[in-house]
């Protein structure tokens, strides 16, 4: 193990360690907290500069008034109504994919499998202009439609990468015991791969759940009202609103990273194991 | 009919898998690359008649000072950002130990992460807020008048890539210590008996069994750098002065907001930040490359 255990140093060092991680941890999520103590924060208090010090008291009150004041409801609505089908869609598509590249030997196999692992790199904004052009003429532009079809394609690119390796590493006896046996390619798809894609569905799950949820780019490309636009672009545009009202700013933050927080708190094995594909040998 | 299929099954069948995914990706990604690269090359404001002005958009690129701003600071934003790196080995290591509790704490260091940029932008916009924000108040506290780093044009960069660094370390303090956790134990054991310890040790016998994780974080980490759009946006909409524009953002900008609808133009600024990712993605595919024809 590196570095080496803590328990084999001094008595002196495993106390400065387990004080230090604490200090650290606040100091690293210091201005998390200061959001999360402003967000209950009366506005009283600020109005008295009184920015550091304790709450007068628990003032729920400002999410109450983020919720009656603002489309904050339904932003957060659309976000889920926007991220659900992303996550299905991409997520069966790139199994097809996966599996196609994984098991199939064809002469383009290498090349498809890295035009979609380039593609998920590309700036944003070389799709742009074209992309905004298209969602316009289909009649899906600040529709749900129109943003989760486009999220649902480029994940495809990042979750192709992710299935086919996954399906790669699968033992390819299975696979080859059941064509001897005569079983028809699209029921070893169904009825032998799947089953064993369970992880690597539950890992790309939460991972796009996330990645969707907190898109701002193209939020603010394809919608523009709150119709339609997600908590990522709500919020900007009520930021704007609320000049200087940062117990309403930090309460409305605080909604926003809640889903994928809990999602991260729930998930997290699944969520670490997608994240840290590749990392390892 | 059915026989044909059945015999030729095995090479139909990829195609048919591939078909839905590849057909969606093509439309709404592949195909798009080349219709920006078309557009660069007119007058357009996205509703009217398109001009063909050949290479007028790049020629025009050369003298515009802000793709000159922008243009700078990605690079700083390049430069700075590639820190995440160091930073993030340096919090795996010191967290890469076995006292209770360890597991939340990892979860927790790795928080900034899982949170969208519009909400880091806005929790540092306060943190930085000139009279009050915290920042500022520690700043004044030490040299009597307080900084506010958003307002200040030459400051304005490096605030908010301080911004982005704070998810980004996390990313890459993940991806080492999931790569510490594989490190073989016999040889650091065996280095450990011949006397390796301390910065040695990590040099010659843990950072060279890290490389993939090394690898991986410089590629997140030069992608994100070049992507970095949600902080400038949420943070100073480019300004002062368009002084913390980026590529990303001032292409959003001419193509998209109140500076006009100039779609040709942004789409050439588009091609430019393109053109540069392209090399850093062809490096990560050429490898990936020579690891598929190794197995």
């Amino acid at each position: 193990m590196f570095p080496r255990p803590i328990q084999q140093r001094s008595a002196a060092a495993q106390w400065t360690y387990k004080l230090a991680l604490p200090i650290a941890l606040l100091l690293w999520l210091f201005p998390l907290l200061g959001v999360a103590v402003t967000s209950v924060r009366p506005a009283s208090d600020l109005a008295q500069g009184n920015y550091f010090g304790m709450p007068s008291y628990l003032a729920f009150e400002n999410y109450a008034d983020v919720f009656r004041n603002t489309p904050m409801g339904r932003y957060i609505l659309n976000s889920f109504i926007v991220t659900i089908p992303t996550v299905i869609g991409a997520v069966s598509l790139s199994l097809m994919t996966g599996f196609a590249l994984a098991i199939y030997k064809f002469k383009a196999n290498l090349l498809i499998f890295f035009m979609f692992v380039a593609g998920n790199f590309v700036p944003f904004q070389i799709l742009m202009v074209p992309v905004r052009d298209m969602t316009l003429s289909f009649g899906m532009y600040n529709t749900y439609w129109g943003l989760a079809l486009f999220h649902i394609a480029f994940q495809t690119g990042f979750c192709t990468l992710f299935m086919r390796n996954f399906i790669k590493a699968l033992p390819f006896e299975l696979i080859e015991a059941a064509r001897v046996e005569g079983v028809a390619e699209w029921r070893i798809f169904w009825f032998i791969v799947l089953p064993l894609m369970r992880p690597a569905i539950a890992a790309l799950s939460v991972l796009i759940f996330t990645f969707i949820w907190n898109d701002f780019f193209w939020a603010t490309v394809l919608t523009t009202s709150p119709e339609a636009q997600p908590i990522t672009a709500g919020l900007s545009s009520l930021n704007g609103q609320w000049v200087a009202a940062w117990h309403l700013v930090s309460a409305g933050s605080i909604l926003a990273a809640l889903p994928p927080v809990a999602m991260f708190f729930l998930m997290q094995k699944h969520f670490i194991a997608g994240l840290t594909l590749g990392a390892v040998k | 009919m059915t026989n044909l299929l059945k015999a030729n099954q095995r090479r139909i069948a990829p195609w048919l898998f591939l078909a839905p995914g590849l057909l969606m990706f093509a439309v709404y990604v592949i195909i798009p690359i080349f219709q920006s690269m078309w557009i660069s090359f007119y007058d357009w404001d996205g509703l009217g008649e398109a001009v063909w002005i050949g290479t007028d958009n790049y020629v025009e690129m050369m003298d515009d000072p802000n793709m000159v701003t922008s243009f700078w600071n990605n690079i700083v934003w390049l430069a700075l950002y590639l820190l995440a790196v160091p930073a993030g080995l340096f919090i795996a290591i010191f967290l890469n130990q076995t006292v209770r509790g360890i597991r939340l704490y990892k979860s927790l260091f790795f928080f900034p992460f899982v949170i969208s940029q519009v909400v880091v932008g806005l929790i540092f916009s306060w943190f930085y807020a000139p009279g009050f924000g915290l920042f500022y108040k520690v700043i004044e506290f030490f040299t009597g008048t307080g900084i506010a780093v958003l307002a200040d044009p030459n400051l304005v960069t490096f605030g908010i890539i301080a911004a982005g660094l704070w998810p980004q370390i996390a990313y890459v303090m993940i991806l080492y210590l999931t790569g510490l956790n594989n490190v073989a134990p016999d040889q650091v054991e065996a280095a450990r008996l011949d006397g390796a310890k301390g910065w040695k040790m990590l040099w010659y016998v843990i950072l060279p069994q890290l490389r993939p994780a090394t690898f991986i974080a410089v590629v997140v980490t030069v992608i994100g750098a070049l992507r970095s759009f949600d902080l400038v946006s949420i943070m100073t909409r480019g300004g002062p002065f368009g002084s913390s524009r980026v590529l990303s953002y001032y292409m959003y900008e001419t193509a998209l907001s109140e500076y006009g609808y100039r779609m040709g133009y942004g789409a050439a600024i588009a091609v430019v930040l393109f053109a540069i990712m392209m090399i850093f993605i062809s490096g990560f595919i050429w490898k990936m490359w020579r690891d598929e024809k190794e197995r």
